[in-house]
């Protein structure tokens, strides 16, 4: 009989934990008052929301994620629970290609003209229906100018044998065959098998050289800051970090051409709560809170009226500075990822593999 | 994450029997064994262990057996022995739509084969340098002559108060070209050397991290050896390397089994050492099974190679357990 009460009670210890959790999970409030943002880490300025909310009156829950991936499994697996998402610009596409995203009204948010012209009608959301741009930035090569002042401007820098153990390549897959892609004169989006063959087979030859130190993602921009290294691939954010840590430090876009890169604002189609949603875009989209967002993160803003206030109240001379504001020259080099199938990803993703295998 | 990911309903009637075998298994353990008061105290453990023990692995066996869609396939381990099975597929049928041959550029991918290879590899280095270096040190501890040995003891124990991923990024202050160990070489006139992103370091990280494991259980078992019987082999003629090689060593292997396999086993599944001190310059197997799930998001593949892992941790650990069936050395293996 006891065994009996006990196998009873642990069973519904087991319930009622499964139960509490589905009940935590539906019990944020449906109100016309409330808007679920989710966006990356450490990726607002704080004081942004509570300006927001003094405002408005509209209560944020403000919740964060650290991949893509992850995000789209979330906002799927959550129906409602997200009224805001800031995925990456290939990302946007596929959330467009699988039908999960709403289109915006684009009367609810008059501050979206100050988004700038080259991130307008971009390819992934080629009628701009869905999304609005955040923050953006290109990929580039970060160079320690004491050590190495006139550095060719040209990815082939990559592969030179003088370099010995010098350069960070990015543990990332489409970022390191974007680079050699475009080192081959290919489009970062590349879907044709024998080029891509002939990357991995220059990403092997590189390792090979014995010019890479160390294949890292986070790590890089402290080592570059510690002068660990000669050159990086990085993205321009990260490289503005690094630069305002040690004035050494510089960055370029290689002449070849690069990617550019976008995260953007988009509202699921499963929200419950689109206009203030629309209303917390248009309220990003201001430039003073742009401004605001900018100096906190760093990224380049792509809000026209921003780039005045920064200049004037924040002091910054952002317009001369070449890694936060590319010239349209290199700007034209440069492109999107495109999102590329799953199916086809899997070449990718085999191909790195054996450039990470070679010994 | 788990609570969100959306399963088909039979995997969670797999779930739920498996749930239900396992309290109907504790039930019938308790009546078998009339302990119902003491096993009483077990049931906090056991549901702990159904929660985030059972539960996971039944989840991992599910998502290594299923694709994303979650049907049935072999797929995934297809994919451990050739990592470019997923991939053939796509170039054939590129090669079929463009009409063009794709043959040269269908072949096998190695790395995972090669990686588990690698780790099995660097953990056999790290457990054989750990027992050389870790024997000594256990017998200088548990030697009753030496003053200095339970000194030695704290000393052990201290750098394990500090979580071992910060110690693993404080060697790399140490052995970077900025590092400590470097400037030290300028300042006395030599050129740097590249101490940092070698397998060198990453074994060096491995050993530094595993290597109490290795000296606390041969030391807890020479420390409760009978010190008489040394005396007595001493008295019967034995020198002292005798003494050692015919009494303390035999002695001591059931602390050694355990130590070997408390050192085997994490560094066999091994990762973030490799990343921040081998600058994931080699990938380990713990490197590739996490790039599975974060990198790739292909949480099928993740979970094969996860499954393959705790296989072969498995036999080896019944290997293992041949050699000390008694569990003497505290029972791990």
């Amino acid at each position: 009989m006891k065994n009996l009460l006990r196998a009873a009670l642990t069973a519904v210890v087991c319930l009622s934990l499964v139960f509490s959790c589905t009940a935590l999970a539906d019990s944020q409030p449906v109100t016309d008052q409330v808007v679920n943002v989710f966006n990356w880490e450490d990726y607002i300025a704080p004081e942004v929301l509570t300006i927001f909310e003094e405002e408005t009156g509209i209560h944020v829950n403000y919740m964060c994620f650290t991949t893509n991936e992850d995000m789209i499994v979330q906002v799927e697996a959550n129906p409602g629970a997200f009224d805001l998402c800031f995925p990456s610009d290939y990302i946007i596409q596929r959330m467009i290609a699988k039908d999960m995203l709403a289109e915006i009204n684009f009367d609810n948010v008059p501050n979206a003209i100050q988004t700038m012209d080259h991130l307008l009608n971009p390819s992934y959301d080629p009628e701009n229906k869905y999304s609005i741009p955040y923050m953006w930035g290109t990929v580039g090569i970060l160079y320690d100018a004491s050590r190495l002042p006139e550095p060719d401007r040209s990815w082939s820098i990559l592969w030179d044998e003088q370099y010995q153990s010098s350069i960070f390549m990015m543990d990332s897959i489409r970022d390191s065959f974007g680079v050699t892609l475009k080192y081959l004169g290919q489009s970062v989006n590349c879907t044709d098998i024998p080029s891509l063959f002939a990357a991995r087979d220059r990403l092997i030859d590189q390792k090979q050289l014995g010019v890479v130190k160390a294949y890292q993602v986070d790590e890089t921009k402290d080592k570059m800051v510690a002068g660990e290294g000669l050159l990086a691939v990085m993205w321009s954010g990260d490289a503005m970090y690094a630069i305002d840590l040690n004035e050494n430090l510089d960055y370029f876009v290689p002449r070849e051409g690069s990617n550019v890169w976008v995260d953007g604002a988009v509202i699921p189609k499963t929200t419950k709560n689109k206009e203030n949603a629309e209303k917390f875009i248009n309220f990003l989209c201001r430039p003073d809170i742009a401004a605001m967002n900018w100096n906190y993160i760093w990224y380049s803003t792509p809000n026209k009226g921003a780039i005045a206030i920064i200049e004037s109240e924040y002091e910054y001379d952002y317009t001369s500075n070449h890694v936060l504001n590319p010239s349209d020259e290199t700007l034209a080099t440069c492109e999107f990822f495109q999102d590329i199938s799953d199916d086809f990803l899997s070449v990718y993703e085999a191909l790195w593999m054996d450039v990470k295998n070679t010994k | 994450m788990i609570s969100s990911v959306a399963l088909p309903w039979w995997a969670m009637v797999c779930m739920g029997a498996g749930l239900a075998a396992f309290i109907a298994m504790l039930v019938i353990s308790i009546k078998r064994n009339h302990g119902v008061k003491r096993s009483l105290f077990a049931s906090p453990y056991a549901l702990w262990m159904i929660i985030f023990t059972v539960l996971p692995v039944i989840l991992i066996s599910y998502y290594a057996f299923t694709d994303s869609n979650g049907a049935f396939t072999l797929d995934n381990f297809k994919n451990f022995w050739d990592s470019h099975y997923e991939a053939n597929k796509v170039i054939a049928a590129e090669a079929e739509r463009l009409g063009v041959d794709y043959s040269q550029y269908i072949v096998r991918g190695t790395v995972n084969v090669d990686t588990l290879v690698y780790s099995l590899w660097m953990a056999f280095q790290c457990t054989v340098i750990c027992l050389l270096l870790g024997y000594p040190a256990a017998l200088f501890m548990a030697d009753r002559k030496m003053k200095l040995g339970s000194t030695l003891v704290v000393l052990f124990i201290i750098p394990m108060w500090m979580n071992f991923l910060l110690r693993t990024i404080a060697w790399m202050s140490l052995l970077e070209d900025s590092g400590l160990i470097n400037s030290f070489l300028r300042w006395l006139g030599f050129d740097s050397v590249q101490l940092m992103y070698t397998s060198g370091t990453v074994l060096l990280g491995m050993v530094y991290n595993f290597l109490p494991f290795m000296v606390f259980p041969i030391y807890t078992v020479l420390n409760k050896m009978d010190y008489r019987l040394s005396e007595a082999a001493a008295d019967l003629g034995c020198n002292s390397w005798q003494t050692l090689y015919k009494v303390t060593m035999p002695l001591s292997i059931p602390g050694v089994i355990s130590g070997i396999t408390m050192v085997f086993m994490p560094s066999v599944t091994t990762f973030f050492i490799p990343r921040i001190l081998g600058g994931s310059y080699t990938m380990m197997f713990g490197d590739l099974i996490e790039s599975k799930f974060l990198t790739e998001g292909n949480w099928n593949a993740g979970s094969a190679l996860s499954l393959i892992m705790m296989l072969l941790i498995l036999v080896s650990l019944s290997i293992l357990r041949k050699a000390d069936p008694n569990g003497e050395g505290g029972g791990i293996a």
